[in-house]
């Protein structure tokens, strides 16, 4: 049975394209991580950080989804 | 949605034709139905809510008066006092993309923030503004703000390549932001259920029980998908007060 290399190396390469995910991963453990330390030092200022910490994420978060979005172009485009 | 070929994920962001003949005349599609959704839905809310103009605010006007406030501290917390003449533009752009996500998350909806075309004429028209607001407020001096202040003068031929691509990406950024994040989430959905339908026609009784599981996922996914809608409509709000304070102030 012949293996069609082209879409091997694509499938590869979108699965390869998404490793991008493990460092949105490792900011928003820092992000929370960081979080939860600073509202144990001052838990009086849990309310004003915690819009800062949801800013945080979501900016975070999309640098995963950078990565989904290479993928899904090797994918289907 | 599980065919024998696996899971058509993308199937979902398909556009069609709305509103019958008259619709397909004029290529009215479903995404445009949306959007046209979305407006009538924000003016009603706030030509119903402030109909009343109560002086102890009933519920719609509470909810009114809460969004705009929430808003216009936004705006005049990042841009400053000259924040007020873009708070308009800034609560349309939320209030749009806020309604168009939501929308987006019922059934039978469609997403039209899951377009790139959409998230990218926004972008484009959010960067083009605060590059004129820019050029408007500083004339051609607004270009001494690709060489930030302090920075040793050899440094420069490195720095000022770098801020301009920075610049100029800008609209990328914030487009794909917004399309990755509720494209990403539609999929994700799409995935779960696909897993249910393959789990029960291919295991049977067992896997009716198993598809309970990505039946929760998607649960979870939804109450995700809500926080993510407004974080995204709060997020692209917040960058456009950034741009515009850069705009205005010069770092």
């Amino acid at each position: 049975m012949a293996i069609d290399t082209l879409l091997l190396a694509r499938d590869v390469g979108a699965g390869l394209a998404t490793i991008g995910v493990a460092g949105a991963g490792v900011g928003i453990g820092n992000l929370f991580g960081a979080f939860v330390g600073a509202v144990g030092r001052n838990p009086a200022a849990r309310d004003k950080m915690f819009r800062d910490v949801l800013l945080g994420f979501a900016l975070t978060e999309a640098v995963a989804l950078y990565a989904l979005v290479i993928a899904l172009i090797i994918l289907f485009a | 949605m599980a065919q024998e070929s696996g899971i058509n994920a993308l199937g979902q962001f398909q556009l069609t034709t709305g509103f019958g003949a008259f619709g397909k005349a004029i290529e009215f599609t479903n995404s445009n139905e949306m959007m046209l959704l979305a407006a009538v839905i924000v003016t009603s809310l706030f030509v119903v809510a402030l109909r009343q103009r109560a002086l102890v605010p009933g519920r719609m006007q509470g909810l009114a008066e809460i969004s705009y406030e929430f808003v216009h501290n936004m705006v005049l917390d990042t841009i400053g006092e000259e924040g007020k003449r873009f708070f308009p533009f800034v609560f349309t752009l939320f209030a749009f993309i806020l309604i168009g996500n939501i929308l987006g998350l019922f059934p039978y909806f469609f997403a039209f923030t899951s377009h790139i075309a959409i998230t990218g004429a926004l972008a484009l028209f959010v960067f083009a503004l605060s590059t004129l607001v820019g050029f408007w407020y500083h004339g051609i001096g607004f270009l001494k703000f690709f060489s930030p202040p302090g920075v040793p003068g050899w440094l420069l031929p490195l720095l000022i390549p770098i801020e301009i691509v920075s610049f100029l990406s800008r609209p990328i950024s914030l487009s794909v932001r917004l399309f990755a994040n509720i494209t990403a989430g539609h999929v994700m959905w799409e995935v779960f259920a696909g897993f249910m339908l393959m789990l029960v026609s291919g295991l049977g009784a067992v896997g009716v029980v198993a598809a309970i599981i990505p039946l929760g996922l998607n649960i979870a996914l939804t109450a995700l998908e809500f926080l993510v809608a407004f974080l995204q409509a709060y997020v692209f709000a917040i960058l456009t007060c950034l741009y515009l304070h850069d705009a205005i102030h010069m770092h």
